[in-house]
């Protein structure tokens, strides 16, 4: 048997949390409802069995709480989703474990890092468009084949995820990490991995100015992609909290602002005029070049306000929030998702979490038998200085 | 008779003193020993205001009387003060629209067609047309607005006209229509010293490219004081600016002033003297006080925002601006000069709800930083009333807001300059440039009611002498991150801040408190 946090359908559980959350009080409480309503619950459950000759157990040495976990446990993420998991599932998709089975080119007791998506390759499927051209995040098959539906391991039955003692992984899925790289790093890889990704979704012109919204995990570690990999110019964060406005610097920012300061400073800082609707946030005519919406989707209606006519919001958390999309008609904004890894996001996040500051990044490590207080440590992670929680399930 | 300003010692019988604390005020303890600067009682208005405008656009000084200088097809234009001045406004009629349907009647008559009115608005605000209307009454107004009644745009490249540059170097540029005219006539009332005169026009009606030479960190630096203009290297800029205009264009000037009848019957406690207060004065004071205490904060805004003074018009003098001036300034110092015997360790500064800029509007914390160490500091002759080194305490709440559609600048200069450094000099070179052309900025002045981008460096550079001359600035009741923002401290009393103040000046420090308004200045020997 194996300890394991199960996430169960419960439409009363979740219409409860999405309804208390909706609103303004209940967002604010979002960790108490997350911990003590979501229909989430810590059992034991046989060991789970590999569906065929390339998978392998894998034992979660560390696994991330995510922001899309968090939206899925207060009810915030989209129904949309709905169709791509199945039920129950284990959550935890950023992962760094140790393989339990021998596998080609990776030997039992190896320590590796997970690429959680589950395309083609480990659903034993023919390849798909996405697929075929290693876009793995695009894969058309994610409810189809050897596994159930899931659009990623962290969200599939059968797999399981990483917030437990045991889950099942394809040879496809898993990167081995580097004796050098600390496991409280490579627990980052994953998100880094995203991170990356977004930055490669469209080329960054030399010099362009570019805007972060959000400065939590992922807004942090596009920040360290941006300066990585692209020539861009100044780069401007906006940060809540003082870590992340420390952090941000550290990373390279150019400036951090607060949220409501962003579009007066950013008008000074890339010209322009500012407009102020009669209803609504202000507006920038001029702006930015791009903006990266880290939040979660709460950034987006900022980062459409705030890059000039022409310009480039990637959509880099998952969208939880209805946004004005007038912007992107009247600016004529290109509006851009970037899901997930492709490619070399995964091999080159490995490398870099070796290389970036990212000291003390994870420093809320819970026991999954604590899993109410790490759900509530991760909701308040930036008012409590912290970038990313964790599970340690090897811990009792 | 009014009896003349005095300076008072406090003892032991001393009551509490008024202190004005931005839009509110409070009986304050002052230690045993400190110095009270009031100014002289307010002196007797003139009993026929209209007869007394007659009298001196009919025998000026320096100039014909003024119907000899109207004659048929010419090109007049009349330029008026704006609502900076007098503070808080004055009752209606505004004695500014009294003198403008006078001089309109002599146009009239003298069959000038070609009249225009014009608000010597520099790179304030425009004013609304209420505010306009306000100023140059219903009948004026109702005849020339819009075309013939307007704003200075100081913005508008193609209507400002170059005239010439002084012998330092220092270009005058104003409206061009005015420059153009036959006749200027210029509409003027003077509050405090440094108002009138040699400024009326080259300020009034310049431009950012003009007065950059006089608005600068080191013109200000050495200004002592912008009050006292034979020792203001702000008002000789403006002589020789005068000078050629002097040679250009001809300038009618009707300088008028007014009494210390600041505050309305209802408020007339803030006039007077604490131990004269009558009963009534007394009950009105408990009243308004716990009034204004208990008013939301937007109503109480509003109320102070609408007080009118009742002042009395003390003098009219029309003529060559020159020697119109000089028999100005002897009346606005008859009514504010007060001897004080040398400077203290310790200045007390009321601050009140309202300065020039913020008319209708919101005191931001800048421009309390401009009122405190720019006028009110510079309310003297001589010397200021503290010592080199000395501390200045200011009564002020410096609250964090702003009016997002008449201090757009103030709201950047705030945030983005301040959080980077206080010093004028770097202030002003590194951001004086960027501010005064932004093009969002300018819009803004010209478009809307914004003041123009430029401004809060000014009003920054307002204080440069008293940054330079005090050890310490420290605000009672102020608030604590907006007055560390501007590289000042708060505290919660006077006590505090005189413990605050002691590592400077010791622990018995001398200590002057300047009692204004009504204003007051110090002629410190």
């Amino acid at each position: 048997m194996i300890l394991t946090l199960e996430y169960h359908r419960s439409a009363a559980r979740y219409l409860a949390g999405r309804g208390v959350t909706g609103t303004k009080l209940g967002s604010r409480a979002s960790g108490a409802i997350a911990s003590n309503l979501s229909p989430l619950r810590l059992l034991n459950r046989p060991e789970p069995a590999p569906p065929g000759a390339h998978w392998t157990r894998v034992r979660p040495l560390l696994s991330g709480i995510c922001g899309s976990d968090l939206g899925l446990l207060t009810g915030r993420n989209s129904a949309y989703l709905s169709a791509l998991v199945s039920m129950p599932f284990t959550p935890g998709h950023e992962v760094v474990g140790q393989t339990l089975d021998d596998l080609d080119g990776l030997p039992k007791g190896s320590r590796v890092v997970l690429d959680p998506v589950l395309g083609c390759v480990p659903r034993e499927m023919p390849r798909c468009p996405g697929c075929a051209t290693g876009e793995h995040g695009r894969c058309d098959h994610i409810t189809a084949g050897r596994v159930s539906a899931g659009l990623q391991t962290g969200f599939c039955t059968d797999t399981g995820g990483g917030w437990s003692r045991m889950l099942l992984a394809h040879r496809s899925q898993l990167h081995a990490v580097p004796d050098t790289l600390a496991t409280e790093r490579a627990v980052l890889v994953e998100p880094l991995a995203c991170a990356i990704h977004a930055v490669r979704r469209v080329p960054v012109p030399d010099g362009a100015t570019v805007l972060i919204v959000g400065a939590g995990t992922i807004g942090l570690l596009t920040l360290l992609a941006v300066r990585t990999y692209t020539t861009a110019g100044p780069v401007y964060v906006i940060a809540k909290h003082g870590h992340q406005r420390e952090r941000a610097r550290e990373l390279g920012a150019t400036e951090v602002l607060s949220a409501d300061r962003a579009a007066w400073a950013l008008r000074r800082a890339t010209g322009g005029f500012l407009a102020r609707p009669e209803r609504g946030a202000e507006f920038l005519l001029g702006g930015v070049d791009m903006a990266f919406e880290c939040t979660g989707g709460s950034g987006l209606s900022s980062a459409l306000r705030l890059v000039r006519a022409g310009g480039t919001v990637l959509l880099s958390g998952m969208p939880n929030a209805g946004v004005d999309l007038t912007p992107v008609w009247f600016r004529e904004l290109q509006l851009i998702g970037a899901y997930a890894s492709a490619g070399a996001d995964f091999p080159d996040a490995l490398v870099l979490a070796g290389q970036a500051p990212l000291a003390g990044f994870v420093d809320g490590v819970y026991p999954l038998s604590r899993w109410r207080e790490a759900i509530g440590h991760a909701n308040a992670a930036g008012r409590l200085g912290t970038v990313k929680v964790a599970f340690d399930p090897t811990r009792d | 008779m009014s009896r003349p300003g005095f300076v008072l010692e406090v003892d032991e019988r001393t009551p509490a003193l008024l202190v004005h604390e931005g839009e509110g005020f409070g009986l304050r303890k002052l230690p045993l020993g400190s110095r009270v600067v009031y100014p002289p009682e307010s002196l007797p208005g003139l009993r026929d205001v209209d007869a007394q405008i007659h009298r001196a656009v009919h025998h000026p000084l320096g100039r014909p009387p003024l119907p000899e200088l109207l004659f048929a097809g010419m090109k007049l234009t009349i330029v008026f003060d704006d609502l900076s001045i007098p503070l808080p406004p004055m009752r209606t009629p505004d004695i500014r629209s009294r003198i403008i349907e006078q001089v309109l009647e002599l146009a009239a008559a003298a069959g000038v067609d070609d009249v225009e009115l014009i608000a010597a608005n520099s790179l304030h605000r425009r004013m609304t047309p209420a505010e306009l209307r306000r100023t140059v009454g219903e009948r004026v107004y109702r005849s020339f607005f819009p075309h013939h009644l307007r704003n200075h745009d100081a913005e508008d490249r193609a209507n400002l006209l170059e005239v010439g540059t002084t012998p330092h170097g220092e270009v005058v540029e104003i409206n061009r229509r005015a420059a153009e005219s036959d006749l200027i006539v210029y509409v003027n009332v003077t509050l405090t010293a440094m108002s009138g005169g040699a400024k009326s026009v080259s300020v009034g009606l310049g431009s950012y490219r003009s007065l950059k030479h006089h608005h600068n960190v080191h013109t200000l630096r050495h200004s002592r004081s912008f009050n006292d203009p034979p020792n203001s290297a702000m008002h000789h800029s403006y002589d020789r600016m005068a000078g050629v205009l002097d040679a250009h264009v001809k300038i009618f000037q009707i300088e008028t002033t007014v009494n210390n009848d600041t505050f309305p019957s209802q408020l007339g406690f803030l006039n007077k003297r604490e131990w004269e207060w009558s009963l009534r004065d007394q009950a009105a004071y408990l009243a308004v006080k716990r009034a204004n205490e208990l008013a939301p904060a937007g109503r109480r805004r509003q109320l102070w925002q609408r007080t009118v003074a009742p002042y009395g018009v003390t003098s009219v003098t029309a003529g060559a601006p020159a020697e119109v001036h000089e028999v100005t300034m002897r009346h606005v110092l008859r009514q504010q000069l007060t001897e004080v015997d040398g400077p203290a360790d310790v200045g007390i500064f009321g601050l009140p709800y309202i300065c020039p800029y913020n008319v209708n509007s919101i005191m931001n914390p800048i421009l309390v930083m401009s009122l405190g160490l720019g006028y009110f500091f510079n309310l003297y002759r001589g010397q200021p009333i503290v010592r080199p080194g000395g501390v200045a305490i200011y009564y002020h709440p410096v609250r964090n807001e702003f009016h997002p559609v008449h201090h757009p600048s103030y709201i950047d200069f705030f945030e983005e300059v301040l959080a980077e450094t206080t010093d004028p000099v770097a202030i002003e070179a590194k951001y004086e440039e960027q501010f005064a052309t932004d093009p969002w900025y300018v819009h803004l002045y010209r478009n809307s009611y914004a003041y123009h981008g430029v401004h809060p460096l000014y009003m920054w550079y307002w204080g440069a002498h008293a940054l330079e001359h005090l050890g310490e600035v420290i605000f009672v009741g102020g608030d604590r991150r907006t007055t560390a923002r501007m590289g000042f401290r708060s505290a919660s009393t006077l006590d505090d801040a005189l413990e605050m103040a002691g590592d400077r000046v010791g622990r018995s420090p001398s200590i002057t408190y300047l009692h204004a308004p009504p204003l007051t200045m110090a002629d410190v020997r």
